[in-house]
């Protein structure tokens, strides 16, 4: 296996490693009204993902900068021909994190509101428009000889694309339901499994349409493979969410997401960014990517670190693993309704 | 304005705003740790308390730090799409391996040292934070070696087939002397920044109402005095040493600097300017004789090499074109980073003074409370700038200009749209975040106890 092999699988495992974690943050984002009926259980919705939403995003950043180490190419083309949607998504990751960070500073109903419709907006944005950006990857991108993006911002909001959106868009939401019921009792856990079979059913119609549509670019057994157990699992954890098992409901959707994004990229594979103009002037593993001896330093780096922030993201999680409630938030006694 | 004027503009705004929350978080997570470290080893209320009040500061700064990070990290592509093809292969290591070691430590402890206030070991919780600080420390190194390989490039060969710069010691980039100066110049300023932080408004706590909460701010002004002089001391030595290395490394930026024209030895370090500083006329200035020479070369008439001379050695060098960066901007930013610094080391000298005469409070001492803090912003700011444009018109000094090094898809167009959206919303940010900063740093923290049921006990950082 070539350097540059490895590291379009370590950048889809970075990509995959995001999409599976900050999939479910944005999806606790986007519920956050809804199983939040009160000013309490906003907070033990909001505190689910509070002491790790941040370390979730770092996995974006690694991303992005794996992808400028490794391929300089695909980073350089992709980013500057993304440019709106990316700024797009940019200022709602900003305004994302401010949010969750300042939202419990004060305690005021009105603050709270306001931040409140910052967060779901904020993660109703990015999941989807990430799907746009993926399919877009996936689909190739008007590029002549010269590796420069030659589409518009309009370019990207292609039907197969726009699938692609809805259907990060509604499986975040899913895997964040599901999040929720496993982190949580009482009535935001109760709310959140209410939400899983409508949006379950949703997203496997979404699902189904995108992952197909997405082997006609360049199909193979292996593709169809991937798709077909990410269906399997999609359906799998549905079922063990309606027979009360939230934990192996919460691996259904991760491993569904996990191998939709093998899906995606399994179908990329060798190319980075293809060029729909013609497909001689696309990027690919080759083209894009950096010196052996860059990739040799990378990988050495990779293998040593990589371990170690497993283990301690790990050890968070563990950490907080309780489930959490209504008691888990302080309220001055004056203030306790329950 | 054409793309590449925009382009410019939109990386200094974006990232000399990131650079006001930087230091801050440098410096503080390292004093707020000392400060967990004193309330870990001596159990004693106080210094709970100090380190809630100080860690609270800290997470409201640390917020913008993160998210306008985010930014920084995408607008090499977005913006700068030639440079990053160009420079890909050496530039984009160091910032992968800064995510992977620096930005997943300091985000998961963070959210352990927040949400594992009273919950977890105490020696873990402590761990956590400085685990932060450290963090924030290989950012730092990570982000100025790649800086440095833009100032002075080390350990690559030009490869004319592929038309880009290529690593071949990786070593060498890590071991840049631009960045073994620049680091502790860039540690010392962020402490410099977190001591007069701390200072100013534990000094107008005190001066506010005298002899109240004294437990609590006045080992506050000691801590950010002392750390600020340290630091002081620290910035000068280490700013030295960085003229001499850029003398040697960027000739240019040294001339500039002093808007010295024609080489000279000795050559004389100007103060101040008053007249044209195109050269051909000067009013009025102020000059310490043979101070250039011995601050560029340490030795006492040492020939310190004019920006007219440069120009036609570069000519001969790199073809015909303007070497020159703005020499206004280079010299009076040099002059009022300095400053900066200076004035903030004189305010902590004061502030020391004043605690151990117990003198009353005047009003001026209140205004120096208020100014402290803001002095060193001004100061990192200044010296980024002054590093920058004084590099230009190079992005990657010798290799490539700055022109050169924009995106082609790019139209000036989106880069306005986004230059717009970006400047707007840091400014409500910032306006959010002084609100909150304002207010937190006026309230005093309750008396605390250890609580005997952990579960049942209000947050230290409320979520």
């Amino acid at each position: 296996m070539a350097l540059t092999d490895i590291w379009f699988l370590l950048i889809a495992v970075l990509w995959t490693g995001y999409l599976v974690l900050e999939g479910f943050d944005f999806g606790v984002g986007m519920l956050l009204p809804v199983v939040g009926r009160d000013a309490v259980d906003r907070k033990v919705t909001l505190r689910t993902i509070g002491p790790v939403w941040d370390g979730n995003e770092v996995w974006l950043l690694v991303a992005g900068g794996a992808t400028f180490a490794a391929f300089p190419f695909w980073y350089a083309t992709l980013f500057s021909g993304f440019y709106l949607a990316l700024l797009i998504i940019l200022v709602a990751l900003i305004l994302r994190g401010i949010a969750l960070e300042y939202r419990g500073k004060l305690d005021d109903a009105t603050w709270h509101r306001r931040w409140d419709l910052v967060i779901v907006g904020s993660s109703a944005v990015p999941a989807l428009l990430w799907g746009v950006a993926l399919a877009n990857i996936v689909r190739g991108v008007p590029m002549g000889a010269d590796h420069e993006y030659a589409g518009n911002f309009f370019t990207l909001l292609n039907p197969y694309a726009l699938l692609g959106g809805v259907t990060t868009l509604l499986l975040f939401a899913l895997h964040g339901a599901i999040f929720l019921a496993l982190k949580t009792h009482g009535e935001v856990h109760d709310r959140a499994l209410k939400l899983v079979p409508p949006i379950g059913l949703a997203t496997v119609v979404a699902a189904a349409g995108f992952l197909g549509w997405t082997q006609a670019f360049d199909g193979s057994a292996l593709t169809w493979t991937l798709a077909l157990a990410a269906a399997l699992c999609l359906v799998g954890a549905l079922a063990a969410s309606r027979f009360g098992r939230e934990g192996w409901a919460f691996l259904g959707t991760a491993a569904t997401i996990a191998l939709a994004a093998a899906t995606l990229f399994t179908t990329l594979y060798p190319n980075v960014l293809p060029s729909t103009t013609d497909a001689a002037f696309s990027l690919t593993t080759v083209n894009a990517a950096s010196t052996h001896y860059t990739l040799t330093i990378m990988t050495w780096v990779a293998v040593i670190f990589t371990p170690v922030v497993l283990a301690y993201q790990g050890y968070t999680y563990w950490v907080f693993r309780k489930r959490l409630g209504r008691t888990d938030i302080y309220q001055p006694a004056e203030k306790v309704t329950s | 304005m054409d793309a590449i004027d925009l382009a410019r503009w939109q990386f200094g705004i974006i990232t000399v705003y990131h650079f006001l929350f930087v230091p801050i978080t440098i410096g503080m997570s390292a004093l707020v740790a000392g400060l967990h470290t004193a309330w870990y080893r001596t159990g004693k209320q106080q210094y709970r308390r100090m380190t809630q009040f100080w860690g609270k500061l800290f997470l409201i700064n640390f917020a913008i730090g993160v998210v306008t990070g985010i930014v920084q990290e995408f607008q090499f592509g977005m913006n700068w799409s030639s440079y990053s093809k160009f420079v890909g292969d050496i530039f984009g290591a160091p910032l992968a391996i800064e995510g992977l070691l620096a930005f997943f430590l300091e985000s998961t402890f963070l959210g352990l040292w927040i949400f594992g206030w009273d919950r977890l070991p105490k020696k873990v919780h402590l761990a956590s934070i400085w685990l932060v600080a450290i963090g924030t420390q290989l950012s730092a190194y990570f982000i100025l070696a790649a800086n440095s390989w833009m100032q002075w490039p080390r350990g690559y060969t030009y490869n004319s087939a592929t038309g880009r710069a290529e690593l071949h010691d990786f070593g060498a980039v890590l071991t840049n002397k631009v960045v073994l100066a620049t680091y502790p110049h860039t540690i010392a300023a962020s402490l410099l920044t977190a001591g007069a932080f701390m200072l100013g408004i534990a000094m107008w706590h005190l001066l506010r109402r005298p002899g109240e909460n004294g437990s609590l701010f006045r080992p506050a002004v000691k801590l950010g005095a002392i750390t600020t002089l340290v630091a002081a001391a620290a910035l000068m030595i280490t700013g030295d040493i960085q003229a001499k290395i850029m003398t040697d490394t960027q000739p240019m930026k040294m001339a500039a600097a002093e808007a010295l024209y024609d080489t000279s030895a000795p050559a004389p370090f100007s103060i101040l300017t008053i007249g044209s500083l195109d050269g051909s006329k000067e009013v009025w200035s102020l000059k310490v004789p043979h101070g250039l020479s011995f601050l560029a070369t340490s030795t006492w008439n040492g020939k310190v090499e004019g920006i007219n001379n440069l120009q036609t050695a570069y000519e001969q060098r790199f073809g015909p074109g303007s070497y020159k960066p703005n020499v206004p901007l280079t010299y009076w930013t040099f002059r009022f980073m300095i400053l900066a610094g200076v004035l903030t080391a004189a305010i902590a000298l004061l502030a020391l003074w004043q605690l151990r005469r117990q003198r009353k409070s005047t009003k001026w001492l209140i205004r120096a409370a208020l100014a402290v803090p803001l002095l060193p912003l001004l100061g990192n700011s200044l010296g980024w700038i002054f590093t920058e444009m004084g590099r230009q018109p190079w992005i990657v000094f010798g290799l490539m200009q700055t022109r050169d090094g924009v995106s082609p898809s790019v139209g000036a167009g989106s880069v306005l749209t986004s230059l717009i959206v970006l400047t707007l919303l840091y400014g409500v940010l910032a306006v959010v975040e002084v609100f909150l900063l304002l207010r937190f740093a006026r309230e005093v923290p309750a008396e605390t106890t250890e609580p005997s049921d952990p579960e049942a006990a209000e947050p230290a950082f409320l979520y």
